[in-house]
């Protein structure tokens, strides 16, 4: 995929970090907001997807390389067993933070939501386990996906393809 | 002609069984009786700490079934990375 014109380009690069952050407000306030891990690393996935769009595909794959990702990746899901695993003097899963102070042990007032952060026990620890995997397994199959492709190797690589030309 | 009488009686029971299971189905629009929901709905916020009930149920009561979607998740990313690997004689 070749990149587009200059003016897509520097559009994108700003909305691109509006998008990041987003998607990680979404993953680390899945306790309090709805959301979670799985649309948050949905969001900041999408925005490998924008910059493949908008700056090609040879830029792309210079700064986002596949063992970063399929790293994150297994690291999320291994975090999410570990944490379900160290609950384990009771249950499986059990929430050994909860309530106790310290880490995400802050106890909640019964009631309508009141925005603590700090709370939850495990259930923020396992969002954003869950979005780091997120993030990490569909930013891998994007790329894959695009290296699979043929329909973009015999052209003249490098050079834009605006639309307003 | 036995095959079709044997048909006829399998025909009756089974149309039977269902009668019987369709007459104790809850009658439709009426409330429903739910002790799950009401103890997630009562001891969730206390028990776990958290204002979000829902969040509470799908990452803790039922994380069971969250640790079985993000495996599945994983097992999807595995194989289209099997699909689209590069192969040796494709170069």
């Amino acid at each position: 995929m070749n990149p587009l014109s200059v003016v897509v380009r520097t559009i994108c690069d700003v909305f691109a970090w509006f998008m990041g952050i987003y998607g990680i407000y979404i993953i680390i306030h899945g306790h309090l907001t709805p959301g979670g891990g799985f649309q948050g690393g949905a969001v900041v996935a999408t925005m490998a997807a924008f910059l493949l769009v908008s700056h090609g595909g040879k830029k792309l794959l210079s700064f986002a390389k596949p063992g970063f990702y399929s790293g994150i990746e297994t690291a999320g899901l291994l975090i999410f067993i570990t944490t379900g695993f160290l609950g384990l003097s009771a249950t499986f899963f059990y929430n050994f933070l909860a309530g106790r102070g310290g880490l995400f042990g802050a106890v909640v007032p019964i009631g309508p939501n009141s925005g603590i952060l700090n709370s939850a026990g495990t259930i923020s620890v396992m969002n954003m386990a869950v979005g780091l995997e997120v993030i990490g397994g569909l930013s891998l199959i994007l790329i894959y996906m695009f290296k699979g492709i043929r329909l973009f190797d015999d052209q003249t690589g490098g050079s834009e393809t605006g639309h307003d030309r | 002609m036995k095959k079709k009488v044997l048909f006829l009686i399998a025909i009756l029971v089974v149309a039977g069984v269902f009668w019987g299971a369709l007459s104790r189905v809850h009658p439709f629009g009426e409330k429903a009786r739910a002790p799950m929901d009401d103890y997630y709905l009562e001891n969730a916020q206390q028990e776990r700490s958290v204002n979000n009930v829902v969040t509470a149920i799908v990452f803790d009561y039922r994380g069971f079934d969250t640790l079985g979607e993000a495996a599945v998740l994983f097992t999807a990313v595995c194989s289209v990375l099997a699909l689209f690997r590069k192969g040796s004689e494709g170069k």
